[in-house]
């Protein structure tokens, strides 16, 4: 039977988590981040992603622990609704639909059963006036519920959620707007407003940009522009309040956090340092530096052990007192200037991690593998300063070479960059600096690829100064050292025109090179120019050739809307048509090219083989943005669609990257049955943290599986498994179903036991005695010994035959018995 | 929490010279021991047996040094004229020389006397020779002819005058007794047979031959003679193998290494190269004066050169066990024991591991670097030792600062000291290739930031002047470069065949480069 298979379109994470600040479970087991439109739950001990709720049909704007029960969640989101969730099993609790765009959440525990909103003013929402509005969701066991009953706390309230907080468990909240601070008391009714000027004297700026309130304490702390950071005491009479200032932050202060016992405030800024300041002791404060990117949002546990960052570069870190976990979850740059590539070794996507960095990204696993190094050089975190950034990188196609440009000055005048190459390091296992160019051309590197043929690797780079070079490892006679440096092998240009694109043919025989109008066919062995290819209106922007059967096609986009195909056995156009294609990649598993089409707002895409003009997919409005940059992930194992439309899907899956910096997929219908039917195990099972119970019963079930594994003799080995589902049944049965422990025991004891059937099968009936005795032997071996002494006894008058019989078990090996005695002290 | 990532000094190859296993071979010899002789010396022999004593003819008299001695151990004296070409016989016991007047005298390296003097030779004799059964002698003389000489009996066995020019090259065969090899002025090289009497082959060299070699395998042969060194094939009847021009002045002696029969030549341009099994020069010794002569010790444990103005400068291989010497005489401080001290202990499987964080040291500037101290920063990298001998430095901390867009900072608030200071180096340095871009940006800075201060201080006026004419100096040759690279690029349009796509030579790109 065909499987009707039904490709749609995936978000596959690569969206922000740090949007909203995350927030740690009480019993400091959980992170909860929102991205996207989920909700992310990773284990703060194994720093591995657990599982999302998922529910949300837009982004997801704010998330708070539900003070009633601390193992449930609220979160609501731009689509209008506030979901409450059990968020260990990431079990949907209820909805409450407001119906209107939420954009931030807060509870108190002194306000129980009503949740404070931030909602954009429905009038105008250009305006950026946003109310705190409260809630009082209604209560009824349905799973839908409407909760239209709204009171408006306040109407001048800023759009950054963290300019809004609760003070002393709830007595009364402190929001602030550009220059105005407001307090409400709730008790009172009554809201007091404090105000600064727009500038001082030294032409500080004073916006608020953060506030944090102390929980015992009538204390407010406010960070500001400039960088400052103000602690508000006795605002309770309007007159008479006080505020002492206190600088550090260079630049504007992004968050501010006080610890749940008040004793420490922790402030953070574009600088990437974690600064604690001492609550009341002035100006003593520690530093947690060098964090990654600039801080946008820390969150404490409950226990004040540990605070949660979440920084620009879209990572997020756990910091312990002084003790450093390094967490970094997910990610996708918030600029990512490299194109979408896969490390062929680990089948990593790999693209701009944390400023200056590669960073690898397992896909399968949904799990930041490690961030490499490039620029090797001290990151300041200064607004405005222009820094060194990978701009490019490619990989040869065995994993064992990566290219990397770096850039500075893209703004300035005067650019400088280095062409990296990295040799992959089997003994450490990860790539090792070979050789740095440091003037590879004279203007900037537009494209780069390496030859795909197995025996030798070369680079090629184009660049604006009108030249492309190709890059060879120096096989060099005279200089016998152990390391091979890459030196440059050739320079080739074309009537000073300024190339665009390069690429290699399937078996690197063949390189390609475009120069605006003109693609140049080029032979690496002797370096001769064989040919070039002309399709006049438009400069040539994308360059790939046919892979597999269809090698002898080059494929071309020009900016004038036309995908061309050329056959380069006759050097002549196959056929051209008529899309505007924004990104062309070749699958390299098979022959089929996907091209992403963008037209009248909406991204299109086709997946065709260049010798068939009828595209095998189309799938129309894949988004809404552009996309620049897409990969083919080689799948781990093939699928078998037999479906048309969704074979090209079989071998390898196509990972895309909006302008938004969403990392799309397509997934089938096969693929999702799959998905659905391994995460109904549970999943918390695997990643949570070691314990000493997990070592015990760890440790056993290590051993067993050696055992297993080695060659037993026949008789026992069946047993093995039969003891290890035991055990299996007892850990996942919940204890309440489980019949009592003495049942259980003899159970649990009889699958450890090495029984031996098959002795037994040899055996008559007539020692059936015997065989119930043999199951009590465990519990007694005293016994045992009585049994058999009175056997012997019994043998001594015995007929000819019993006789027999007597010696025929006697043959029957007992040493295993022996081996029982001996255990026993 | 990322540690702080120290400045990285970048190492940049010189252009030109690359290092092999053959340089790194030839360049392990120890600075050159200078003796002074009397004259020039014309001939230098090391005695084939061990402890490889060598004779040294210069002026009237042969001098014999042991391997390791500044005076000689024994000297021949007994010359009336300038003494040529003393030779040692292949068992080292007899020496024979020829001499301005046409003797020539054999000695036993114990005694003082000639043992035998043979008389016939109407001119000077410049070379002699044992052949390789040690009975007879072989000279080369300037009346044009060669002669065979009876050791025993002191009697002439025959005379070769087929050369028409002085001969002043010798070299036997080591296989053959009966063979030789001359080289002559007349601007041949022939190889004679002393069994039929006459030469058996003849090759023409082209200049005055001044030296010929013959390979072990005695299959090539070498001839040198003015500015070339030519290779023939003997076994395909003297073809020429190849022809060297490395020197610009006559070559004048040559040798051959015992270790991988590399070729050594020796020239009146004060150069000895060295070439590989390929013929490419893989190594120059340099010397104060033309070179006359040459050897190379067996196993090549020293080279010895004799020079124009007299002086014999002998290089000894310098070996691992000097070196240990030397360091272990260097050392300092705590012993390699001291730091290596537990940290070859391999925990064992069940210990409980205590990880003790690694310390990160940091060079100073690096330091004030992280504490963002610039000025400071800049200061230490401006220190006179780091100037002076790892410029590189400098410049990394100059661009590190510029990177962090502090290096206007840095630079501001200085006084005449300091500012000379970074003027005189960058008059030092603004022309490096690896060093201008920073070094010029940090002289626009300058300018910008002291503009109105200059003509207070006099020192620093002139340290200005002195840049702007050298700047000046520099943009004019910059601008002939090009120009020339103009000409040479239509000399090379013109030269290739026609074809769409100009590749221009890779070495003609690298200039560019560098002149850009």
């Amino acid at each position: 039977m065909v499987e009707r298979s039904d490709i749609r379109v995936v978000r596959c994470g690569g969206s922000k988590v740090n949007l909203r600040p995350p927030i740690i479970s009480t019993d400091s087991r959980f992170v909860l981040c929102a991205s996207g439109d989920l909700v992310k739950v990773y284990s703060t001990r194994t720093e591995e992603w657990l599982h999302s709720l998922q529910g949300h049909t837009n982004q997801v704007t704010g998330i708070a622990l539900n003070p009633a029960n601390h193992l449930q969640v609220y979160s609501c989101s731009a689509d209008g609704t506030v979901k409450l969730w059990d968020f260990i099993d990431g079990i949907l609790i209820k909805t409450f639909i407001i119906g209107y765009p939420l954009f931030a959440i807060y509870v108190s525990e002194k306000h129980e059963g009503v949740l404070f909103l931030h909602v954009s003013m429905a009038t105008d929402s250009k305006n950026e006036c946003f109310q705190l509005v409260a809630v009082h969701p209604p209560k009824s066991a349905e799973q839908e519920v409407e909760a239209k009953e709204m009171s408006v706390v306040s109407s001048h309230i800023s759009s950054n959620p963290s300019c809004t907080a609760f003070g002393r468990g709830g007595e009364y909240i402190a929001f602030a707007r550009r220059l105005q601070l407001n307090v409400y008391f709730f008790r009172k009714q009554k809201t007091c407003s404090f105000s600064l000027k727009a500038t001082d004297k030294k032409g500080a700026k004073n916006a608020f940009t953060c506030i944090a309130c102390h929980p015992t304490d009538d204390c407010i702390a406010t960070g500001h522009e400039d960088g400052k950071i103000r602690l508000w005491r006795n605002f309770i009479h309007k007159k008479e309040y006080t505020y002492s200032t206190q600088h550090w932050h260079h630049n504007a202060v992004n968050t501010l956090c006080f610890t749940p016992e008040g004793t420490h405030l922790l402030s953070g800024g574009i600088e990437s340092v974690l600064v604690q300041w001492q609550y009341g002791a002035g100006n003593r404060k520690e530093f947690l530096p060098r964090l990654g990117g600039s801080i946008l949002h820390i969150s404490a546990s409950s226990d004040g052990q540990l605070f949660c960052t979440s920084h620009s570069d879209n990572s997020k870190s756990l910091s312990f007192k002084c003790l450093f976990l390094p967490m970094l979850f997910m990610l996708s740059g918030d600029a990512v200037l490299t194109d979408l590539m896969i490390d062929p070794r680990s089948i990593a996507l790999v693209l701009n991690g944390k400023p200056g960095h590669l960073q690898f990204y397992s896909l399968l696993r949904d799990k930041h593998l490690y961030n490499l190094d490039i620029v090797q050089q001290e990151y300041i975190y200064e607004a405005g300063l222009d820094q060194f950034e990978v701009v490019k990188a490619a990989f040869d196609i065995k994993g064992s070479w990566l290219a990397t440009v770096e850039e500075r000055g893209q703004k300035s005048s005067d650019l400088e960059f280095f062409l990296k190459l990295w040799a992959f390091d089997e003994r450490t296992q990860s790539f090792v600096l070979n050789t740095t160019i440091t003037a590879a051309h004279t203007d900037r590197i537009i494209s780069m690829c390496f030859s795909s043929s197995e025996e030798t690797t070369m680079l090629v780079t184009t660049a604006e100064d009108g030249q492309f070079k190709a890059w060879c490892q120096g096989a060099d006679a005279d200089t016998q050292q152990d390391q091979n440096f890459w030196s440059c092998d050739f320079v080739g240009s074309y009537h000073n025109l300024k190339p665009t694109n390069c690429s290699f043919s399937a078996d690197s025989s063949l390189l390609a090179v475009s120069f605006q109008e003109v693609i140049t066919i080029w032979s690496p062995e002797t370096w001769e120019m064989l040919t070039t290819l002309c399709q006049p209106p438009g400069v040539i922007r994308d360059l790939c050739f046919g892979r597999l059967s269809c090698s002898k096609y080059l494929l071309g986009t020009t900016t004038r809307n036309l995908l061309c195909c050329w056959n380069l056995l006759t050097c002549a156009l196959e056929w051209s048509s008529s899309v505007e294609v924004s990104k062309l990649q070749p699958d390299p598993l098979s022959e089929n090219v996907a091209a992403f089409s963008y037209q009248s707002k909406h991204t299109d895409l086709f997946v065709f083989k260049p010798s068939e003009p009828r595209p095998l997919f189309t799938n129309k409005n894949v988004c809404s943005e552009k996309v620049h940059r897409a990969v083919f992930v080689p799948r781990e194992e093939p699928l078998n669609n037999c479906d048309e439309s969704s074979q090209w899907l079989n071998r390898s899956q196509l990972y895309f990257l909006t302008q938004n910096m969403d990392l799309l997929t397509f997934s089938t219908a096969t693929e999702e049955d799959r998905m659905l039917s391994s995460s109904k195990q549970l999943v918390i099972d695997d990643s949570v943290a070691v314990t000493p119970f997990y070592l015990l019963l760890g440790k056993h079930r290590q051993q067993q599986q050696k055992l297993n594994t080695q060659s037993h003799p026949a008789a026992d080995k069946p047993q093995q498994p039969q003891g290890s589902v035991t055990i299996k049944e007892l850990l996942h049965t919940p204890a309440h179903v489980l019949p009592a422990a003495s049942v259980l025991c003899s159970m649990f004891v009889n699958s450890l036991l090495i029984s031996n059937t098959g002795v037994q099968e040899e055996m008559d009936s007539e020692k059936e005695e015997e065989d119930s005795e043999e199951e009590m032997e465990a519990c007694d071996s005293q016994q045992e010994l009585r049994v058999q002494g009175s056997v012997d006894e019994v043998t001594l008058k015995l007929s000819k035959a019993q006789e027999r019989e007597l010696k025929r078990v006697r043959k029957t090996d007992f040493s295993w018995m022996a081996g029982l005695i001996d255990s026993k002290p | 929490m990322a540690s702080f990532k120290p400045t990285k000094v970048q190492f940049l190859p010189k252009l030109g010279e690359k290092v092999t296993e053959e340089t790194l071979y030839w360049k392990n010899y120890k600075s050159p021991v200078q003796i002074k002789e009397f004259g020039a010396i014309t001939k230098i022999d090391f005695s084939p047996l061990p402890p490889h004593n060598y004779a040294v003819t210069a002026s009237t008299r042969i001098h014999i040094y042991g391997p390791h001695s500044q005076e000689p151990i024994r000297s021949f004296t007994r010359f009336r004229d300038t003494a040529y070409g003393g030779r040692f016989r292949g068992d080292g016991k007899l020496l024979v020389a020829g001499s301005e007047e046409g003797l020539i005298r054999l000695f036993d390296i114990s005694g003082r006397v000639a043992l035998r003097q043979f008389k016939g030779h109407s001119k000077a004799v410049h070379m002699t020779s044992f052949l390789s059964d040690g009975f007879r002698v072989v000279s080369g003389s300037d009346d044009l002819s060669c002669r065979v000489w009876d050791v025993p009996s002191a009697v002439e066995l025959s005379s070769l005058t087929e050369h028409t020019d002085y001969i002043r090259a010798l070299a036997p065969s080591k296989l053959n007794p009966d063979l030789f090899v001359t080289g002559s002025y007349d601007h041949t090289v022939k190889v004679f047979d002393m069994r039929s009497g006459s030469s058996v082959m003849t090759m023409q060299h082209g200049h005055p031959v001044e030296c010929v070699l013959l390979y072990p395998s005695e299959a090539l042969l070498v001839s040198t003679g003015g500015r070339y060194v030519k290779v023939w094939d003997l076994l395909k009847g003297g073809q020429e193998l190849v022809s060297l021009k490395n020197h610009h002045k006559t070559v004048t002696c040559a040798c051959l290494s015992s270790v991988g029969n590399k070729l050594l030549t020796g020239s009146l341009d004060r150069h000895v190269k060295v070439y590989n099994s390929s013929y490419k020069v893989v190594h120059n010794f340099d010397c104060d004066a033309s070179i006359l002569s040459m050897a190379i010790a067996p196993d090549d444990e020293a080279l010895a050169v004799g020079m124009t103005n007299g002086v014999l400068s002998v290089r000894h291989r310098r070996h691992q066990k000097d070196k240990e010497m030397l360091t272990s005489r260097r050392r300092r401080g705590p012993s390699y024991q001291v730091f290596v001290k537990g940290k070859n202990f391999v925990p064992r499987q069940d210990d409980f591991l205590v990880s003790k964080p690694v310390k990160q040291y940091l060079r100073k500037y690096d330091k004030q670097l992280k504490s963002f101290e610039v000025s400071k920063a800049l200061d230490t990298a401006l220190q006179t030792w780091t100037r002076t001998s790892k410029p590189d430095v400098t410049v990394v901390v100059i661009i590190e600062l510029n990177r962090r867009g502090t290096l206007k900072n840095a630079l501001a608030g200085r006084n005449e000291e300091s500012l000379t200071k970074i003027l005189n180096f960058l008059l030092k340095h603004i022309f490096d290739p690896r060093f201008s871009r920073p070094l010029l940006m940090v002289g626009d800075i300058v300018l910008d930031l002291y503009q109105q201060v200059f003509h207070q201080s006099p020192v620093v006026e002139r340290l200005l002047q002195r840049l702007m004419e050298v700047l000046g100096r520099e943009a004019e040759l910059q601008q002939e470069l090009l120009q020339v690279l103009g000409i040479l690029d239509t000399l090379f349009t013109s030269l290739t065949p026609r074809k769409e796509a100009l590749a221009a030579p890779p070495v003609a790109q690298e200039s560019q480069l560098q002149a850009a």
